[in-house]
């Protein structure tokens, strides 16, 4: 019995300094991290950083070579006054919002239908529709353009702002069905059987227990259909050519560069005051969207 | 309030795969009856086809004389517990209640009443307010039962709604569960794989096993009578122990040749029961509470014999003692008070007035 207690505390000493070499060790991981970011900050904040100054520069102080790029030495905001006031950017502006917004309803009615009866509705052919919905995905847009140019032609839509509404629906609602799909199916089937008993319909089902379960979800879609909506290049590059028709991505670099001459303030505030929108939208979603992608993609 | 009737209901999965293979059983009006049987013996998917979330393969399933074969869950008058609760996580447990009712568009101040009224039944008045994640797994239960009870359904149907509680909460909520059913006098179908809660529930017991129904009857009736040797060992805890004995012919009377020369007197009473079996190797079933410590009480049909336990199990209100004869397990159930070791020899006493022949053949109690 002595000799047990005896021996304790020479056994209790390793234990300390192990104890000591872990708070050491977090120390070590954590300054590890830190650096890390830190490095990660500076290089995806560079460009935006770049912007902004250049933004804020007037056009002769952009001119000026001998200048540091990264300082702005007389700032103005004659860029932004200039975009504003002159009507174009502002109707790029609408087009943008208008097009963005009719394309996230199309898109969320259309993948959460999709979604809810591709997870719970089991029918013939389900899962292989389901992957066929994920493949069509991964059709480049690059490839997709040209067919889609005669039927936009065909249907007289050739420079028509609406012609938009219908092509980005193509690239959204694939995307945004895999993922709510995901989510859908990670709903305990009890949650279904529970409704049913109690009285509800396959669209009561829907509207009153799936859609607000899986809300995040629902929401890391629609955060996707906006960023996809808004950013979208290539279509607008192809499809429309009057600028009262163009969206901002093609709106600024067509009404921005004339032939070789590149008004690089305007450009760059009109690129800044495009990002604001999706800024605000992740903003204010950013907690659901990282809730709704783990979520798809643990239990997809 | 009404009866259940499955008449030859048969489930085959695609496949080909019978869960359930031909089922009769009348479930009367009030009353309160437990499916029970191991994992795989088609008792959730019998209960299932009752709620309308399975097909039926084969069969009428009639509630309250009205066949519902093809009618869907919602019309067929029925509510069910599951075993995960399935509440509605973004709902409160009021809403979760009244959802139900709401569907069917009862006025508000009717569903507040049946809300309260349920609420309570089950002692939940002051978690009304509450989301379904801030309950503990008692409460949710309680909530579940809660949905079911508001909606005064023909039939409730319970899916194995204790097995996620721990062990000091499922026979709490077994009680609270024998309450509601007192109060509110449901014809109740449940199910579990827990012989106990279907022995205390129930007043009727159907067992199933391999999709068929091997007994029906009430909790005493299948522990004293069971009619196949899977009854025999399925309902009773310990399970009844099975030593292989051969019947044979004695001065006057029966006995059974167990292994290690072992023999036993077979009562009197039986003999004209068991004569036709003499001669025949068969499997004799005793309880562990049939096979005891040696006591001074004068019972007939009293037969003794040694054994040395090799495990001894102290339970507190009783001590358990294991010992093989041949390969067979045997268990018995000693007074604590009782000295007991492992390797110690020690007389047990077998009371034959409940024991049980089995025809290992067939599976039939003789």
């Amino acid at each position: 019995m002595s000799g047990a207690t005896v021996a304790q505390p020479a056994d209790s000493a390793p234990i300390y300094h192990k104890a000591g070499s872990l708070r050491r060790e977090r120390r070590r991981a954590l300054i590890g991290a830190y650096i890390a970011l830190a490095v990660f900050v500076v290089f995806f904040l560079t460009p935006p950083f770049h912007m902004l100054m250049t933004s804020l520069k007037s056009s002769a102080e952009i001119a000026d070579l001998s200048g540091n790029p990264w300082i702005v030495s007389r700032p103005t905001l004659e860029n932004y006054w200039a975009l504003l006031s002159q009507g174009s950017y502002l109707t790029h502006f609408v087009n943008s919002v208008m097009v963005t917004v009719c394309v996230v309803a199309i898109t969320m009615v259309i993948s959460t239908f999709a979604a809810f009866a591709l997870a719970r509705m089991r029918f013939w052919g389900s899962t292989a529709l389901a992957t066929g919905v994920f493949l069509t995905y991964l059709v480049p847009e690059t490839l997709l353009f040209i067919p889609l140019f005669q039927t936009i032609g065909g249907l007289g839509m050739y420079n028509n702002l609406w012609a938009m509404v219908l092509l980005y629906p193509t690239l959204t609602v694939p995307f945004c069905t895999w993922i709510m799909i995901g989510y859908f199916s990670s709903i305990p089937k009890e949650l279904d059987e529970a409704a049913l008993i109690d009285g509800a319909n396959h669209f009561q089902m829907l509207w009153k227990i799936f859609i607000p379960v899986a809300l995040p979800g629902i929401l890391a879609a629609t955060i996707f259909a906006f960023t996809v909506s808004w950013a979208q290049f290539l279509y607008p590059l192809a499809f429309l050519v009057s600028s009262d028709q163009m969206v901002l991505t093609v709106g600024i670099i067509s009404d921005l560069i004339r032939g070789d001459t590149f008004q690089w303030g305007m450009i760059m505030a009109g690129a800044l005051m495009a990002a604001l929108p999706p800024l605000l939208v992740y903003a204010f979603l950013m907690d659901y969207y990282i809730a709704g992608l783990t979520a798809g993609a643990t239990k997809g | 309030m009404a009866q259940v009737s499955l008449r030859k209901i048969v489930k085959e999965y695609e496949g080909g795969v019978q869960a359930v293979k031909g089922v009769d059983l009348e479930i009367e009006d009030h009353e309160f009856v437990v499916l029970v049987g191991p994992s795989g013996c088609g008792k959730s998917t019998t209960l299932r086809m009752i709620a309308g979330l399975e097909e039926i393969t084969a069969g009428d399933i009639a509630i309250g004389g009205r066949v519902v074969n093809d009618i869907p869950p919602r019309d067929r008058d029925i509510a069910m517990v599951f075993q995960n609760y399935a509440l509605y996580p973004h709902m409160s447990v009021y809403e979760n209640m009244g959802f139900g009712l709401t569907l069917r568009k009862f006025p508000k101040d009717e569903i507040r009443r049946r809300v309260e009224n349920a609420a309570r039944i089950l002692d939940i008045g002051n978690l009304l307010d509450r989301k379904p994640k801030a309950l503990s797994g008692g409460q949710r239960q309680r909530v579940a039962m809660g949905r079911a009870i508001v909606r005064d359904p023909k039939v409730f149907l319970f899916d194995e709604p204790l097995s996620n509680l721990d062990a000091k909460l499922r026979v709490q909520m077994r009680t609270e569960i024998k309450k509601v059913h007192q109060t509110v006098r449901t014809t109740t179908v449940y199910v579990t794989h827990d012989q106990v809660e279907a022995m205390t529930l129930a007043d009727r017991v159907v067992v199933m096993n391999h999709g068929v129904i091997e007994q029906v009857g009430p909790p005493q009736d299948l522990y004293h009578h069971p009619t196949t040797r899977f009854v025999a060992g399925f309902i009773g805890s310990p399970a009844m122990n099975f030593i292989p004995a051969r019947l044979e012919q004695g001065s006057g009377a029966l006995r059974l040749a167990l292994p290690d020369n072992i023999a036993l007197p077979v009562p009197p009473e039986r003999t004209q029961r068991y004569t036709p079996y003499v001669g025949r190797d068969l499997l004799l079933g005793i309880r562990p509470e049939h096979l005891t410590e040696v006591k001074a009480t004068g019972k007939q049909n009293i037969a003794t014999f040694e054994a040395a336990p090799e495990v001894v199990e102290p339970m507190g209100m009783e001590t358990l003692i294991h010992f093989w004869i041949q390969g067979a397990e045997i268990c018995a159930k000693l007074d604590p008070a009782v000295p007991a070791e492992p390797g110690r020899k020690m007389t047990l006493a077998v009371d034959l007035n409940q024991m049980h022949l089995i025809d290992p053949d067939s599976g039939r109690v003789l």
